[in-house]
């Protein structure tokens, strides 16, 4: 995965699995592999067993990992540099014009622009 | 005293209840908001991947569009804004390459290099007009409010953008005090709310939101101030169905910390837009004898 530390900038190896990343994250009780799971798939170069997981497309990037990480990872930019490798295979999380009418209707814009810009290619 | 705004997309629609009230509050302390004169959507998220430069083009454009007006500083109310231009004010500010590279392909504009202050509206409250002034100016205390303050994520992270501390912030407390209401701490104020998940992972969003209503609630809030338009949107207009669907489905007003700022500076409540914010505030407000019924 030497794709993913070329797209986020950051050192994966010195995550020292404490798990602090996971202890405080708030989508922890819906993710299918824990932050830190993610962070040792990754380290091992796992892209497939991450496919399969929701954990990336969960993430919201809130920071709460990146400012108590004692190892000073920026997570987030881990869990976009993962999103963008399988966004840029031009495959869409979620596709916009299957999302109903009466959904977007009362959507503002930045949650319409938040959300294409982290879920589609 | 004049100084550059830049509003952002959702304050000019669905979130006009916070533009409309902090342009009218700002009128009230003697400081002119300046809408620029062009601008664009910064993006709304911060582009994480450190080999995506396009997405730095927006944020960037519109700190051009400042330093144009030959303005040093700029104002936002929205959390997300904030967040999105002050990150990338600081890339330009701190990657030398990445600087000349944006500058090179926006060839038609001024230069950049950074320039430009990034300044959210409660940290201007806080350092140029102060506490104390602020306390002084007030004309209707909101004495019997018993209120929380959510921060959300973009306000207080990362470090390096941060106006308050990521753990403990105190700036809303400070500002709510100032304006006299009873400030209810809740620790679930530094949630994530959720985010765009509202859209994609709705239920995700809101068992979140469900405890940061239901956390507020317990510990005696009666409204909740935030000063994000999509923290707004699940915390407000989705927070019934959230507090249903994983909690006892009781639900509290929410407001924009700039709605609170007008009414207890006495701005026309007209301004403050109710009508589009959560179906209570007016109501709740009204009981206390703060706006008209």
């Amino acid at each position: 995965m030497e794709k993913v530390k070329e797209i986020s900038g950051e050192n994966i190896d010195k995550c020292m699995q404490c798990g602090t990343c996971s202890g405080g994250c708030p989508m922890i009780d819906v993710l299918q592999i824990t932050p830190r799971g993610i962070m040792h798939l990754s380290a091992l170069g796992q892209e497939q067993k991450i496919a399969k997981a929701n954990t990336i497309w969960m993430c919201a990037s809130c920071n709460t990992c990146a400012v108590r990480c004692p190892r000073g990872i920026d997570i987030p930019k881990v869990m976009e540099a993962m999103r963008q490798i399988f966004l840029r295979k031009n495959v869409n999380y979620i596709e916009p014009n299957q999302i109903p009418d009466e959904v977007l209707e009362d959507m503002p814009q930045i949650v319409m622009v938040s959300c294409f810009r982290k879920h589609t290619a | 005293m004049k100084i550059a705004y830049y509003p952002g997309c959702t304050l000019k629609t669905s979130a006009k209840n916070l533009n409309d009230s902090a342009v009218a509050a700002m009128a009230k302390l003697g400081v002119e908001l300046v809408e620029l004169d062009r601008w664009n959507c910064c993006g709304a998220v911060y582009s994480l991947a450190d080999d995506d430069l396009l997405h730095q083009v927006a944020p960037v454009r519109d700190l051009i569009r400042v330093k144009d007006m030959g303005y040093d500083k700029v104002i936002t109310v929205c959390s997300m804004c904030y967040n999105t231009l002050a990150r990338a004010n600081n890339l330009v500010r701190n990657d030398e390459e990445k600087r000349y590279t944006l500058n090179s392909f926006m060839e038609e504009e001024t230069d950049y290099n950074g320039e430009v202050e990034v300044v959210h509206l409660l940290t201007f409250l806080k350092d140029e007009i102060g506490w104390g002034k602020l306390k002084e100016k007030v004309t209707k205390p909101l004495s019997d409010l018993k209120i929380s303050p959510y921060y959300g994520c973009t306000l207080t992270r990362p470090r390096d953008i941060a106006i308050d501390s990521a753990d403990n912030p105190r700036i809303m407390h400070d500002f709510l005090e100032a304006l006299g209401a009873q400030v209810v701490n809740n620790p679930a104020g530094i949630e994530c709310c959720g985010s765009y998940q509202i859209l994609s992972n709705p239920d995700a969003a809101y068992s979140n939101i469900n405890k940061i209503i239901s956390t507020a609630i317990n510990r005696g809030a009666e409204a909740i101030a935030s000063s994000c338009p999509l923290c707004e949107f699940s915390l407000g207009k989705r927070q019934k169905q959230a507090t249903e669907k994983f909690g006892d489905g009781k639900t509290l007003p929410t407001f924009y910390f700039t709605q609170l700022l007008a009414v207890a500076l006495g701005v026309d409540d007209a301004l403050m837009h109710f009508e589009i914010g959560h179906e209570k505030s007016r109501e709740l407000l009204a009981s206390k004898n703060l706006v008209g019924a």
